[in-house]
């Protein structure tokens, strides 16, 4: 029943977050913040984490190919394959929950704590539509960084499998082009978009309606954190059985 | 004027204000006192159209708040300034653009007016050296004051006061309540103020509420706070010895 009040509650703050807008002077700059503050300020630990994670799959790869009937280029294949259909839109999600949804519901949980929420109530400003809405415009180019990922995750399995004598180049090469299926990126994306929504509003619906001090702003992150995993995950396994089913 | 009739608020069964009514005259600084607990916060909420009362209304200078519109509510939240407890101010913006944060959302002056605007609230408010610092870098004394500044910004005709002197020192306080009387009776406006602090009744009480359990139990100004007899008043009032002694000196001078 507390779920069901929650997922109540969390479709009517998304609803109130796209009525009465913010002046566009102001939501522009707040926007700028944001996608400085959610998107460039993340590049470099989806930048980090996909070159190694690339790395790892792509040595994996290699080591349990034991027969010889099976051929070089399956390294490649399988890096490309991991990295595009599952790492890049799916974990990297998963390491944001953690790192923007986090900040999201901290600082959104702190204002409310500290009466800011209230104060922007009492001027008569649409609370909702001035702190979520430009995060949900920013992650909307969450999408770009994933693209990144993609492309340092497929370039991290080179590296280790070119360099790490594994795969000779031409042999990677040629696995990460065999078989191309270009929907396997619009599903990739399209689950990514769905993600980035997912990324702004959870941890806002826990920062905006959590209750208490500071130490309730601690444990309204790391609820939200699960949930947003949670929610990733199931909304992953649905969107796969309906596009690639 | 704001005007209170027989207003009821209950929360999860709870029936925290029982039938309150009263009258908050303009240019005036009026006071709601009471123990913890009284229903004080949950009053000013409801003042501040936070909070709807399931019974009773609540009228601005004759807008009764529950026959708005959200269009007419909005426009008369506008016409209200809040300072809050903790101040409340925006963290990630410096003096001045708390200040001018009201006047960048709902107004269409150009940027010069604003700063002209911000520069007269925080001189009025002797902050104005302070503009450019965060809410981080000034006392807490220094903070009200900005908080004070951003709610007359915009020219109110009502302020709310929550604990304006929570957390201050008795200097500090008596600095803030006098601001907040001068700028009461300068802008003219209807100024009521939630606290505990019996210096602020003395110094600036021209109508005093006092609550108790959710009820009006008494009401008055500070010179008649003095002569009451109600048991519940004297009791919450002069509960500290000086109070006592004071009240006492008072009774056989007037004797």
């Amino acid at each position: 029943m507390k779920y069901l009040a929650s997922i109540g509650s969390y479709a009517i703050m998304v609803k109130e977050v796209f009525k009465k807008p913010t002046k566009w002077s102001i939501m522009k700059s707040l926007i700028l913040k944001e996608i400085d503050e959610l998107i460039y300020g993340s590049l470099g630990i989806l930048v980090f984490i996909s070159f190694f994670i690339g790395g790892v799959v792509a040595i994996q790869t290699a080591l349990n190919i034991t027969s010889e009937l099976i051929p070089k280029n399956l390294v490649g294949f399988a890096t490309r394959q991991s990295i595009i259909l599952e790492f890049a839109p799916t974990f990297c999600s998963i390491i944001m929950a953690g790192k923007v949804g986090s900040y999201i519901t901290s600082s959104i949980g702190t204002m409310r704590v500290t009466e800011q929420i209230d104060a922007l109530e009492v001027m008569g400003v649409n609370a909702l539509n001035y702190l979520i809405f430009p995060k949900i415009v920013a992650l909307m180019l969450y999408p770009f960084i994933i693209a990144i990922a993609m492309y340092v995750g497929i370039f991290g399995g080179w590296v280790a499998g070119v360099f790490g004598g594994f795969s000779t180049s031409a042999d990677f090469i040629e696995g990460i082009q065999l078989d191309f299926i270009p929907f396997h990126i619009t599903y990739s994306f399209l689950k990514t978009i769905v993600f980035a929504f997912v990324l702004a509003t959870i941890p806002s619906y826990h920062g905006f309606y959590m209750k208490g001090g500071a130490l309730e702003v601690g444990k309204a992150s790391t609820t939200s954190f699960v949930w947003t995993s949670v929610v990733i995950i199931i909304i992953n396994y649905i969107l796969t059985q309906l596009l690639l089913g | 004027m704001i005007k209170v009739d027989n207003i009821h608020k209950s929360f999860d069964g709870t029936h925290i204000l029982k039938g309150v009514e009263t009258l908050f005259e303009k240019g005036k600084t009026n006071l709601i006192i009471g123990q913890s607990g009284s229903g004080k916060t949950v009053f000013l909420k409801c003042l501040l159209g936070l909070f709807i009362p399931e019974e009773g209304s609540i009228s601005y200078d004759g807008k009764i708040y529950k026959n708005l519109t959200l269009e007419e509510r909005r426009d008369l939240r506008q016409e209200m300034g809040m300072v809050f407890q903790g101040s409340a101010l925006f963290d990630s913006m410096t003096v001045s653009g708390n200040v001018m944060f009201p006047l960048e959302m709902f107004t269409k002056q150009s940027k010069s007016e604003m700063q002209d605007r911000v520069d007269t609230v925080l001189k009025r408010v002797n902050l104005i050296d302070a503009h450019h610092k965060y809410p981080s870098e000034i006392s807490g004394g220094m903070q009200k004051r900005v908080a004070i500044a951003r709610a007359i910004v915009m020219n109110p005709k009502y302020l709310f006061c929550d604990e304006p002197n929570s957390g201050l020192d008795p200097r500090t306080s008596i600095i803030i309540d006098n601001l907040i009387k001068e700028i009461t009776e300068e802008y003219d406006i209807t100024t009521v103020i939630n606290t505990h602090d019996m210096n602020s009744v003395m110094q600036i009480g021209e109508k005093i509420v006092f609550l108790k359990n959710g009820l009006k139990e008494w009401e008055g100004s500070k010179l008649e706070i003095f002569k009451t007899d109600n048991k519940a008043v004297t009791d919450f009032v002069y509960s500290s010895d000086l109070f006592k002694k004071v009240r006492q000196m008072y009774i056989e001078e007037k004797n």
